[in-house]
């Protein structure tokens, strides 16, 4: 008998993420071509509760256990790993956001399975898995045969619609018992939130955001020049955090936020999926680049092939100069 | 304390990428390769934590392109020992190079065990799995990834370790050494090295040169086809000089009313 369609149900301070009804619609997709079962599969301690919005799903599959409290990838992965082992689902969905890093990255080891990265889509073709991926920061798109048998598949945020997952539905709750030792080595100590006091780049109307192509940090004077023009905020995508040049607050993207101006100006930056699920539902997008090739082209409405810091030094002026 | 730094190369996606004859994988004759940027900030948190605590820094990485010139930099920046690990393919794929530098590690004198294992925790080529949490899962060591800061208490034998979440909130955890981790980020960028620290490292010739030993097996993924991605929608291009495309810009918003 063909296994299941498994969904890991992700959830982080007791809230269900948006990312796991993402992948609730596309399980229910791909377990009703496939012509089995979708589960969502909710690991953690004191959460039943959590199963009651999980109901796309056919049934879940509810582990609870004290060291799955504040799971850790060890913890989690060796929960599901069992849990797996003992069932053989046909594929276990996993999303590709920072709770649960850890856990899809040690899972396929743990269970000695193929694992596919990158994944922003897979289709059931005659009792197999056709998985598409994004490679080289989204630079590639590959298409990965996988099964008939157990994969794991790591999942994009944004495949599918987050609305397209919720149900009203009460789905049946099956509680799973797992035997896992307290020995992971890992101990979370608390949460630090960040410091308050900088701007809340969630909260603008226009962004600025700088990437690599900014070249230097003294050309984060012309993005900020720019952004007050226009009333708005400077942000950036990931290598400007790394080099400092920016607070981590100010990160658009993966180990970021999410942001949904009604104008975001992306300057530099190339559109790596990581930085694209963070604003890609921005009213306006316009982007520079130097490379034609980039990815963010795709998903902005304007494009623009230039030197970011000169393109944004004309655009302050001519703006100045509109508003008088 | 002992620190190991695994590091690896990765495709230059600065430069246009061009899909092979076979329409499945990547033309290599154009292919640049720099060092996956994830490994270069867990090169620079194990150099942060040898000027704190006197750490010993080992350096291993496989046969790459370009590789000698990370190993040689890595001396530079003052790693105490470089070792360049052949026969693993560039092309094997992260299942089958994390199960080969699992089995060939154990068998370089003085590598393991170290105290902590240290990583980039993703690489743009990951395709079939990320290579840290894979090896520290076959090497049986506590794992924890998307690390940004790492301190260490030596006579507690743990490490306080901050791993980013989202919208700049990070977890403190406390791991127990010997330990990997998969590092993202690091309190201040790789550090710089004067060409001429390169080229006495250079000099003094000191890359390591070890074989792999061939891991347990791995099933490849089967890709079917790789091509640049079908855009969704493409952005309307603008073009002409700098002034102009401004003008023009400024035109769409304030037809929009964005001004």
């Amino acid at each position: 008998m063909a296994g299941n369609v498994w969904v890991v149900a992700e959830h982080w301070k007791g809230t269900i993420s948006e990312a796991t009804y993402e992948l609730l619609a596309l399980g229910r997709n791909l377990a009703d071509s496939l012509g089995v079962r979708l589960e969502a599969v909710l690991l953690g301690h004191g959460v039943r509760g959590l199963a009651a919005s999980l109901g796309t799903a056919d049934a879940v599959l509810y582990v609870d256990h004290p060291v799955l409290a504040d799971a850790t990838g060890q913890q989690a992965s060796r929960a599901l790993a069992a849990l797996a082992s003992a069932r053989v689902p046909a594929t276990i969905l996993v999303p590709t956001t920072n709770v649960s890093w850890d856990l899809l990255g040690l899972l396929p080891g743990r269970l000695g399975v193929p694992f596919v990265n990158f994944c922003r889509d897979v289709e059931a073709i005659d009792g197999a898995l056709q998985v598409s991926s994004l490679l080289y920061g989204g630079k590639m798109a590959v298409t990965v045969a996988a099964g008939p048998g157990p994969v794991v598949l790591a999942v994009l945020p944004g495949t599918r619609s987050p609305e397209a997952g919720r149900s009203a539905a009460v789905p049946a709750v099956e509680e799973v018992s797992v035997d896992l030792a307290d020995d992971s080595g890992v101990r979370l100590l608390e949460y630090q939130e960040p410091e308050a006091g900088d701007v809340d780049i969630t909260q603008q109307d226009v962004l600025v955001a700088v990437g690599r192509g900014i070249g230097n940090e003294a050309n984060l004077e012309v993005a900020e020049d720019l952004a007050a023009a226009l009333g708005g905020a400077v942000c950036g995508s990931r290598p400007v955090i790394d080099q400092g040049w920016l607070p981590l607050v100010r990160q658009v993207g993966k180990s970021g936020v999410t942001v949904k101006p009604r104008l975001y100006v992306a300057a530099g930056i190339s559109g790596a999926p990581e930085h694209v699920e963070g604003m890609k539902d921005s009213e306006v997008i316009i982007a520079v680049n130097t490379d034609a090739g980039a990815p963010i082209f795709s998903v902005a409405h304007y494009g623009i092939v230039d030197d970011a810091t000169d393109v944004l030094e004309a655009l302050a002026e001519a703006v100045r100069k509109r508003k008088g | 304390m002992k620190i190991l730094v695994l590091m690896k190369m990765v495709p230059d996606i600065v430069e246009e990428l061009e899909v092979a004859g076979d329409g499945t994988s990547l033309d290599q004759e154009y292919l640049r390769f720099i060092v996956n940027e994830r490994d270069d900030y867990a090169l620079e948190q194990a150099l942060l934590l040898k000027d704190r605590l006197q750490a010993a820094v080992t350096v291993v990485a496989p046969e790459a392109p370009e590789i000698d010139d990370v190993l040689h930099t890595a001396l530079a920046k003052g790693a105490d020992r470089v070792i360049r690990v052949s026969g693993i393919a560039a092309t094997a794929g992260t299942r089958s190079t994390a199960s080969a530098l699992a089995t060939t590690l154990p068998g370089i004198p003085g590598v393991l065990p170290a105290d902590l294992v240290l990583s980039g925790c993703q690489a743009i080529d990951d395709l079939d799995g990320f290579v840290a949490p894979l090896l520290a899962g076959a090497l049986d060591l506590p794992y924890l990834g998307l690390v940004s800061r790492i301190t260490v208490d030596p006579g507690a034998g743990t490490a306080v370790v901050a791993k980013e979440y989202a919208g700049g909130v990070m977890g403190r955890f406390e791991v127990a050494l010997p330990a990997f981790l998969g590092v993202q980020g690091c309190e201040k960028p790789p550090r710089y090295v004067p060409i001429a620290k390169v080229r006495a490292a250079i000099a003094s010739g000191g890359i390591e040169v070890v074989a792999a030993v061939s891991g347990p097996a791995t099933t490849p993924l089967e890709v079917t086809a790789m091509a640049k991605p079908e855009a969704a929608g493409h952005a309307e291009m603008l073009e002409g000089s700098v002034r102009d495309v401004a003008d023009k810009l400024a035109d769409i918003l304030a037809a929009r009313g964005l001004l």
